[in-house]
């Protein structure tokens, strides 16, 4: 992250011998590093997730009214509640044995055993967009909450594009999700242009552009020649097949939005730390006063890369319409821009981290949806799973606190110091 | 590190206008007589040449004040004009915020003749209602004042409304008691700002990152807990109470102001007693100047002696429990019942209020009461059958912050230490 500065304070290491690789490993391994408090933020978030789970189980609160007399009951009932949701969880996102079991004997379909990852990796897609889309104004030091905006601009200006414009296929496909860029890019153009010329802070103008872009589409789609005909409510013309994002054959959901998302996640990491624009955005984000004495102009990196950031969120939109929704509603875009949000922050800002956390993302929302069905443990639980590690992520030094954690040999995790308005 | 306001940015700061002729007064009255000019011709050209009735009752009848509506809409339009060009003469600089008020003022009216042509307007029913829209906005930008002025950038204050809300019904129908209600909606409130205060002030976490995260995480446990116990079993954990509403004799008699201000619920009456005691507070109270201190200049405070982390988990906390009792509004007074995701983005339209009003009590009053009566006005539009979509009415609260922190119309500051940990060195 570009604006570290609460670093831990690194303790003078004393000389010490070589230390072998394997206790060096080990050392290293319970000291909070990256990979460490990740992934203990996880677990602790699993763990209050449990919690969350038995005490809004009346059946098994009620187990607890005589735990002092038959404790056994209480905390069985419990851990099979628990154990069921998260193994659920499990299946619902990455795969389920038994489907895996009855393709090879041959009473499944290979698509059942694929079906969880599919439906991770639809999740995941446009979260790859929308977080890539933070995190690369973070290392340029904005804080681009603008993502839901932008997201839904490129879904409008993506869906309409599919459905509006006749064109071959592929060649539509390719316009529509142009259209999604540019929408998505003149949604953030504003911001920064507006923070490099008058130095309104951008987190106010994204949250405001947010809801500005939500109510454009709210009363867009129920305009004539957008909303579909044979329909009274909210929901707009279907995208036409020439413009749909190929998908593997139905059930399974996943489509060719996840390759785009892995070549554009490579693009971010080149443009972020290979090219020249990465290397001003870098320069400003750490010290934009530098950045300006060195002779880059500030204003206009802010300008463009809130563009840039723009853009990626609203391709994110035209891939969720072009490949998932296929139609416009008020609730098209869902929370991408703001699950990209903590994408980005859980990916601490690094376009693979991003990439890796979207996964894990839409592979939270899609074992919810089985948790849902199966063990009637509501979707919502997922929403405060993801809150939770970022909150944590957020926080290294609680975990740090809460493991008795060993101080970061390179003490790279400090948390991004607040910037104010 | 540098510091990023909205006041200045150092580095990409406009050259401070070397061109004294197109100062700020001139370049409002450009914006008034345009928007002057649009509704004489615009929409007086629209207006139907009926009677426009603003009816001093909350329904059709009674007393009202009649206007024929073209007349009436080119008539305030060329008022608007005629602020505009005053304005344009730069000759009125010291009257310019009164100037402006009015200029808007009459834009509106213009409006609301062309809107209004050939129908009625129930004046009492327009300010009730823009008041119980603005009710929750003033708490939770009071909220904001609170935490702000003392340097704790809240943007949690959607997450405190869903807490307040969501406590509000839980305990107000568990103890069937609408004040046990508003009491455990405080409690929600202050849940949620204690997560601030101590991600924000003890671990240094970013203040605009703990806000989304912790909004988000208001939205998944109310919403998971609604939908294990209130869903499957509404009688019992979701039907609180409704907030009585109380009538003081004599004073509720007075036309229009009367009922809408002395026969309401005890919650407008804490939100208007509010505005003044914390505006009060802050100018003029040990705690006030301390406060201000620790917004502004940390480090100067902390030399005096001032404790500055202590003083801020206080202030949060403080807003927590206002902003929960805004939450409050939603269960208690609005709806009657919980529902996921109830508050629909009402804590960011209290934060646009804050910046709106300047982070002072009244400003925030008074961006609160404007942003409500355009969701009255977007309602009464859409119910009167209006051709405006009240989308773009709704969209006035966002476009106007946005107008403001750009500048244009006059530079909105935060404290300058808004936002900003204080790490003792």
């Amino acid at each position: 992250m570009s604006t570290d500065v609460a670093e831990t304070p690194a303790k003078p290491a004393p000389p010490q011998k070589e230390d072998s690789f394997l206790s060096l490993f080990l050392k290293n391994l319970w000291s909070a590093n990256t990979v460490t408090v990740t992934f203990l933020s996880i677990f602790l978030a699993l763990v209050i997730g449990a919690v969350l789970i038995v005490i809004s189980d009346s059946e098994v609160l009620s187990k607890f009214s005589y735990f002092t007399a038959r404790p056994s009951d209480a905390l069985n009932s419990s851990w099979d509640l628990i154990s069921q949701a998260y193994s659920d969880l499990f299946k619902g996102a990455i795969f389920d044995p038994a489907a895996f079991q009855a393709w090879f004997d041959g009473t499944g379909t290979w698509q059942a055993a694929f079906g969880p990852i599919s439906e991770t990796l639809t999740y995941a897609t446009p979260l790859v967009f929308t977080g890539l889309s933070v995190a690369i104004a973070f290392r340029g030091g904005l804080f681009n909450i603008g993502g839901q905006g932008q997201a839904v601009i490129g879904c409008v200006l993506g869906g309409v594009a599919g459905f509006a414009f006749s064109l071959p296929a592929g060649i539509h496909l390719i316009v529509a999700l142009l259209f999604g860029l540019i929408g998505g890019a003149l949604w953030g153009f504003l911001p920064g242009l507006l923070k490099a010329r008058t130095g309104a802070h951008e987190v106010i103008t994204t949250i405001m552009l947010n809801y500005v872009a939500t109510l454009f589409l709210g009363w867009l789609i129920l305009q004539k020649g957008v909303q579909d005909p044979n329909r009274s409510d909210a929901i707009s013309k279907a995208i036409k097949s020439t413009a749909e994002l190929p998908a593997l054959p139905s059930p399974l959901r996943v489509h060719l939005g996840i390759v785009l998302a892995v070549l554009v996640t490579a693009g971010v990491a080149w443009l972020i730390n290979r090219s020249s624009f990465g290397f001003e955005l870098r320069a400003v984000g750490v010290n934009p006063p530098a950045a300006k004495t060195a002779g880059m102009s500030v204003a206009k990196t802010y300008t463009l890369l809130m563009v840039v950031a723009g853009g990626l969120a609203g391709l994110g939109g035209a891939v969720q319409v072009l490949g998932t929704a296929d139609k416009l509603t008020a609730q098209v875009a869902g929370n991408i821009g703001f699950d990209g949000l903590l994408v980005a922050l859980l990916g601490r800002n690094k376009p693979w981290g991003t990439l890796l956390a979207a996964i894990l993302y839409g592979a939270l929302r899609a074992g919810g949806n089985l948790m849902q069905v199966d063990v009637g443990i509501s979707l919502e639980l997922v929403t405060v799973l993801q809150a939770l590690i970022v909150i944590f992520i957020a926080a290294p030094a609680l975990v740090k606190a809460i493991f008795h954690l060993r101080a970061a040999r390179s003490a790279r995790l400090g948390t991004s110091l607040a910037k104010g308005w | 590190m540098s510091r990023v306001s909205t006041a200045t940015v150092d580095e990409v700061a406009v050259v401070a206008a070397p061109d004294p002729f197109w100062n700020r007064e001139r370049r409002l009255g450009v914006g008034i007589t345009v928007i002057g000019l649009l509704a004489t011709f615009v929409f007086g050209a629209l207006a139907e040449s009926k009677t426009a009735r603003f009816t001093l009752s909350a329904d059709a009848s009674g007393a009202a004040l009649s206007i024929n509506g073209q007349v009436g809409t080119i008539l305030f339009g060329l008022f608007t004009v005629a602020v505009g060009v005053i304005m344009l003469t730069g000759k009125a600089r010291s009257w310019q915020t009164l100037l402006l008020c009015l200029g808007i003022l009459a834009f509106v009216l213009s409006f609301l003749c062309w809107q209004v042509a050939g129908k009625f307007m129930p004046l009492v029913d327009t300010l009730d209602g823009s008041l119980e829209y603005a009710l929750p906005l003033i708490l939770g930008a009071l909220a904001g004042v609170l935490g702000e002025r003392s340097g704790v950038v809240n943007v949690a204050i959607e997450g405190q409304f869903l807490m307040g809300a969501f406590g509000a019904a839980l305990v107000g129908t568990l103890a069937t008691s609408v004040w046990a209600g508003l009491v455990s909606a405080m409690v929600g409130g202050l849940i949620i700002a204690a997560m601030l205060a101590v991600l924000a002030i003890r671990y240094l976490v970013d203040q605009v990152v703990v806000g989304i995260v912790l909004n988000l995480f208001a939205l998944g446990i109310t919403g998971f807990l609604y939908e294990r116990l209130m869903q499957p079993n509404a009688l019992k954990y979701n039907q609180p109470p409704k907030m009585p509403e109380w009538k003081i004799p004599g004073l509720a008699e007075i036309p229009v102001i009367g009922p809408v201000l002395f026969h309401t619920n005890l919650l407008v009456w804490l939100a208007l007693i509010l505005v003044p005691v914390i505006h009060f507070a802050l100018k003029n109270t040990r705690w006030g100047l301390r406060t201000r201190a620790v917004g502004e200049h940390p480090t100067a405070a902390d030399t005096v002696g001032v404790r500055v982390r202590g003083l801020r988990y206080v202030n949060v906390l403080l807003g927590g429990l206002v902003a929960g009792a805004g939450g409050a509004y939603f269960t208690l007074v609005s709806t009657g019942a919980f529902n996921k995701n109830m508050t629909a983005g009402a804590g960011f339209i209290a934060l646009a209020a804050l910046i709106f009003g300047r982070w002072t009590p009244f400003g925030a009053l008074g961006a609160a009461l404007f942003f409500g009566f355009a969701q009255k006005l977007a309602y009464y539009l859409s119910v009167a059958g209006s051709p405006v979509p009240n989308q773009f009415l709704n969209m006035l609260p966002y476009i106007a912050t946005i107008v403001a922190v750009a500048g244009l119309v006059g530079r909105v500051r935060a404290p300058a230490a808004d936002g900003v940990p204080y790490v003792k060195s």
